[in-house]
């Protein structure tokens, strides 16, 4: 008994250590980048455009605004796509071969490099399809990116609508796409965007990908058509950390990553939003 | 009268057979138990009736199921609308992540019916036929899990009489529940059944004997025996079924 009770405390200990070193780890990153980040963070340094010259006198904004514009453009792209796909894989498909392969071959393309999805851009949507290096070519290819993190989540989400829902509703006469419409999608969606959202967040913040097929250092203009290049938090914040000659050069790159953090951060309370909100109906 | 006619039935889930040469008869506005061990087929039997077992890709059926004189699986190219005559409740209870209104309204939504004045009538009908307006009545927005296991089930049932079928099918509906809450569904049965006809499938014996006015005892994937209930439990003329309402085994 007295063992027993020492095992118990043993491998509580063990979860308990792995949980704080990864805490600790994830407490260390926010803090570096939060205290030496904070002191460049102006109304200036988030609202004006970049001056090259004096980075002291100029500010991240286009960079800002590129990355939400391509993630809106993401998001266009891969979230319709990739829910209809779950859809049809989970819902439609039938059991067989082709079927288990595809599924397969759309869990092995969340794992794919980044870089190697940059380079596949590269060569179709900005030389085959003729977009150039543009703002349409990076959110093509990394809505491509995202597409399998989307319909991976999203099949999963779609799986954990209990069955019993679809038997009442085929039994009080409904179609199937009734039943998808009117009971799978609304018990699933907070999943999907939930997925969603994470995948687009995690595309927004790559930088390998978006160098290849459209992201500049320095424009002096804000995008205004799909065909522009653009400016990107994370490739600014890459340039900054290594290329840049300037003195100030780290502590911006540093105040560049937190704003990038938080964009990631406000995004992940809109999931928490959505999923708040829809749960407290959907409780089974 | 007889309501559906069951032909030489055999059915199949993928190689392995579960149902052999059902013949049956089942009359009209009674109500028929099906009883038996589990594993006997009669949950597969009852989902024959309403072709739920469509839903199973590897599932194969020989032999006939005939409803208003029309074959169930070869005249009804739009199946919804056979479902929409032979209603079904589950064995859990499975309301919809909706409001009461909604879960009550869903078959008639999903028949088409979008003036919120006609939904409004007949969730009222509806939820009264099923005696469940008067605990309902003041939170009819509120989610259907608000709701206690038996009403849960009741609202099932009211979900299922909104479409008004002629025959309802239930898989053992009162498995989950507390005897208090099983005796209001089979007060409920009974009072429908001067409306439809009722086909309820049961573990509980007590139950078939209680509610019945015909049983059906099935044993490994065939009809032993089928009789009115007071002569089979009674009187039962064959050696496995008295062996099984005996508790022999089952």
């Amino acid at each position: 008994m007295v063992k027993e009770k020492t095992k118990e405390k043993f491998y509580f200990n063990i979860f308990r250590i792995c949980m704080l070193f990864t805490i600790f780890i994830l407490g260390f990153i926010l803090l570096y980048v939060i205290i030496n980040g904070y002191k460049v963070i102006n109304f200036r340094f988030l609202t004006t455009m970049w001056n090259h010259q004096d980075i002291t006198q100029g500010g991240i904004f286009p960079a800002i605004f590129g990355s939400i514009l391509l993630g809106i453009g993401i998001s266009i792209i891969s979230i319709p796509i990739g829910i209809c796909t779950a859809i049809y894989i989970s819902e439609y498909a039938k059991e067989n071969y082709f079927t288990n392969m595809v599924k397969i071959s759309i869990r092995n393309l969340a794992g794919v490099p980044s870089v190697v999805y940059g380079l596949f851009g590269l060569a179709f949507f900005v030389f085959l399809l003729n977009l150039g290096t543009s703002l349409i070519a990076a959110s093509l290819t990394l809505g491509c990116m995202t597409l399998p993190w989307i319909i991976t989540s999203s099949e999963e989400s779609i799986k954990s609508v209990p069955n019993s829902f679809r038997e009442a509703s085929i039994a009080l006469g409904a179609t199937k796409w009734q039943t998808i419409k009117k009971v799978v999608v609304p018990s699933s969606l907070g999943g999907m965007l939930t997925g969603s959202i994470l995948g687009i967040s995690r595309a927004v913040g790559e930088t390998a990908p978006i160098i290849m097929v459209g992201a500049t250092f320095y424009i002096s203009y804000l995008p205004t058509s799909p065909t522009d290049k653009f400016m990107a938090l994370p490739y600014h914040l890459f340039i900054l950390a290594t290329q840049h000659s300037s003195p100030d050069a780290k502590a911006y790159a540093l105040g560049t990553a937190l704003v990038l953090i938080s964009l990631t951060f406000i995004m992940n309370l809109g999931i928490f939003i959505i999923r708040y909100k829809l749960r407290k109906k959907k409780e089974w | 009268m007889v309501k559906i006619i069951i032909k030489n039935l055999k059915f199949w889930y993928g190689k392995k057979q579960v149902l052999d040469d059902i013949n049956l008869l089942i009359e009209n506005k009674k109500i028929t138990a099906l009883i038996g061990p589990s594993g006997c087929g009669k949950s597969t039997l009852l989902r024959c009736m309403n072709r739920m077992n469509d839903l199973i890709s590897s599932s194969k059926i020989e032999g006939n199921l005939i409803y208003n004189n029309k074959d169930i699986h070869k005249d009804y190219e739009d199946v919804s609308i056979l479902r929409k005559q032979i209603g079904m409740v589950f064995q859990k209870p499975n309301p919809f992540p909706m409001s009461i209104f909604e879960n009550v309204s869903y078959g008639l939504r999903a028949a088409g019916i979008k003036d919120k004045e006609i939904l409004k009538k007949i969730v009222e009908e509806s939820l009264k036929r099923a005696d469940l307006w008067d605990e309902v009545k003041d939170r009819l927005d509120s989610s259907a899990f608000s709701l206690s296991g038996g009403q849960q089930q009741r609202l099932c049932i009211t979900r299922a009489l909104a479409i008004n079928p002629d025959v309802i099918l239930l898989d053992e509906p009162c498995s989950a529940l507390d005897p208090i809450a099983t005796a209001k569904i089979e007060k409920l049965l009974i009072k429908l059944k001067d409306e439809m006809t009722i086909i309820i499938v049961t573990h509980n014996m007590h139950q078939a004997r209680r509610i019945s006015d015909k049983t059906i005892y099935m044993l490994d994937g065939k009809v032993i025996e089928y009789s009115e209930t007071k002569s089979l439990f009674v009187k039962p003329k064959n050696k496995l079924t008295k062996d099984y309402i005996n508790g022999e085994f089952g």
